[in-house]
């Protein structure tokens, strides 16, 4: 065993009769991060949880819990625990009986297993709530007592299938960061599926980008959001601007670009395999209107615009090209520009990435 | 939905409802208001009386009848709901099962086929059999045509119950077994339940089986109804008829409340 890694994924492959939900995926999770599964509905991202809780089995390939493989063994024999998108708390038993399920299966003597529930209660700030049960509750708090549930037997690994998507977003903001700070809490690997990027981009140690049955890309949220491998990537995680481009030439991850403005200048590149047609990604808050334009500096037209509260979005068209700009609304009642005004727009280069097709 | 739609305001609408539930209620009424009547003949009232509940009950043939149906519907019961509990089980929790179908129809086959035709081919089989203990042939062919009465209840009720629940248990260390122990089996009790009171119900109302399988000493109760009504009837009968509705009554009841009250946690 290799130190540190909490979850190992070698090669694994997943075949649903002929559909093919997982191809090859490797990867590895570290001991204590909070690891993130992003990925559109359908990319195998509830099956990769599903493979290392011991639901699904491996088509192909193996995985290893602290060096130890596990892709044989069934769910109750792995040592770690889920909380289930639908919390699944058992509606027959108290929130107490709930918890200490687990313990009980794993042979734990009553005072110790009635100290560990009251601790979980405590961390989860539900200790008046013992003896109810989970239909008394709110969404939060059975949230909650999910957490507290598959916390309890310590587990070496906790999985978590998109538990915020049932709440509403003034909870789901709370639940993050008590989640991230439960995580930090325990020490406890969580590995954390979910489609929202927010949430990836907000909580994750870092996070594997799933698409199509593969692995996109791996990385810290700002490697995945500042510099995404392809435009699968660029394209999911926040908005972007994808503008044809033709690479004159490439030195290294660096691409001499001349794009449809009109403009030429270098950026870092990914995946371009050689000169000729490319995709360049702007984000919208990269591009400076007015005063805040500098580096490639041009102009073009207001066409559409969306007060955000802190964000104003336009959408400004030059040469016949719409791109999507975001301007930080710094200022109460900051200057707005009005539908057909003519506007200088500008970005540096380094707030480009190329992209091969 | 206005006034109008309400199907109470249809022209006529109180006057079929009226019809309809004298027509479904008043023989049992009858029999309930004779069951009293002092008079050795059914049909002339002469006065209020209880002697033929006392009668009824001091009818050692009567009482042995009661027995043997107790019993057989007892068993019965306890065979065709564990059977169609791990029909159901089967059915609802392996998605990959070959056959799905063609095993859920075979195992609700018996519902669609005439009563008469499985009594006479149950008859011969046993005859083959030389199976001619009176008390098991029964026991045997009620547990067979009850199984798919058990079986409706309970897998509609895991089907509607989502394997979250399941995995939950397994996840947190739970064998198969405890997880289907502790977990499944209290969430479907409802439908256990449901399922057991059907077979018990169908088993203790069966006549055509009965009929053909019954040896000296194996007459269940409806048989033994019948065996009297040939005789012409007695009051005897109204008082057996009555008790038998009120015992049918407090198990209707607690079924409803209990299924009430599960489907309520759910």
């Amino acid at each position: 065993m290799r130190r540190g890694e909490a979850v190992e994924v070698f090669n694994v492959s997943k075949m649903f009769g002929t559909y093919q939900a997982l191809d090859q995926v490797s990867f590895t999770i570290k001991e204590n991060e909070f690891f993130t599964l992003l990925g559109p509905s359908g990319c195998g991202k509830t099956t990769l949880l599903r493979m290392i809780a011991g639901f699904e089995r491996p088509s192909e390939g193996s995985i290893s819990l602290f060096g130890a493989e596990i892709a044989s063994l069934p769910p109750h024999k792995r040592h770690v625990n889920t909380v289930f998108q639908s919390y699944a708390l058992f509606p027959h038993m108290s929130l107490e009986q709930n918890i200490a399920f687990g313990l009980e299966n794993l042979g734990w003597a009553k005072a110790k297993r009635q100290a560990r529930v009251a601790e979980m209660l405590e961390l989860v700030h539900m200790s008046d709530f013992a003896k109810r049960r989970p239909d008394q509750l709110s969404g939060g708090q059975r949230q909650r007592i999910a957490l507290a549930r598959a916390l309890a037997p310590e587990p070496q690994v906790l999985l978590l299938d998109e538990p915020l998507s049932a709440l509403d977003l003034k909870l789901r903001q709370a639940m993050r960061d008590e989640l991230r700070a439960l995580q930090r809490k325990t020490g406890i690997t969580f590995v954390f599926v979910t489609h929202d990027q927010d949430e990836a981009l907000d909580m994750s140690d870092r996070i594997c980008v799933l698409g199509q049955g593969q692995i996109q890309q791996i990385g810290t949220p700002s490697d995945i959001y500042e510099e995404p491998q392809n435009r699968f990537v660029a394209d999911f995680i926040g908005a972007t601007n994808f503008l044809e481009a033709e690479v004159v030439s490439l030195n290294g991850d660096q691409a001499q670009i001349r794009t449809a403005l009109g403009l030429e200048f270098t950026a870092a590149q990914k995946g371009v395999q050689g000169p000729g047609a490319a995709t360049m990604s702007l984000r919208p808050e990269k591009i400076g209107l007015e005063e805040q334009a500098s580096g490639n500096v041009f102009t073009g037209t207001i066409r559409s615009r969306n007060y955000m509260g802190g964000f104003t979005h336009y959408a400004v068209e030059t040469a016949g090209i719409t791109l999507q700009v975001s301007r930080r609304n710094a200022l109460s009642h900051a200057e707005s520009y009005d539908i057909g005004r003519e506007v200088k727009l500008g970005f540096r280069d380094e707030s480009v990435r190329v992209l091969g097709q | 939905m206005s006034a109008n739609h309400d199907v109470r305001h249809y022209p006529g609408a109180g006057l079929m409802t009226t019809v309809f539930f004298l027509w479904l209620y008043a023989p049992i009424v009858v029999v309930i208001w004779f069951s009293f009547n002092e008079n050795r003949l059914v049909s002339v009232w002469s006065g209020f009386s209880t002697k033929w509940y006392t009668a009824a009950l001091a009818n050692d043939a009567l009482m042995d009848a009661l027995r043997v149906s107790l019993t057989v519907a007892g068993i019965a019961t306890v065979i065709s709901t564990t059977v169609a509990l791990c029909a159901a089980m089967v059915l609802s929790r392996n998605s990959d099962l070959r056959f799905a179908k063609l095993s859920e129809t075979v195992v609700n086959l018996p519902l669609l086929l005439p009563e008469i035709v499985v009594a006479v081919a149950t008859l011969i089989l046993f005859s083959q059999l030389e199976f001619t203990n009176g008390l098991l042939r029964l026991i045997v062919a009620h547990s067979a045509f009850c199984t798919p009465f058990a079986f409706l209840p309970i897998r509609a009720r895991l089907q509607g119950m989502s394997a979250d629940y399941e995995e939950a248990a397994q996840d947190l260390y739970a064998t198969p077994f405890t997880a289907f122990r502790r977990v499944t089996l209290p969430l479907i009790m409802p439908g256990v339940f449901a399922g057991a009171m059907l077979a018990f119900v169908i088993s203790m109302d069966d006549f055509i089986t009965s009929n053909m399988l019954a040896t000296g000493g194996t007459t269940t109760l409806p048989v033994y109804i019948f065996s009297l009504i040939k005789r012409g009837t007695t009051p005897e009968l109204n008082a057996i008829s009555t008790l038998l509705i009120v015992a049918s009554l407090v198990i209707a009841t607690l079924a409803l409340a209990l299924s009430a009250r599960a489907m309520r946690r759910a």
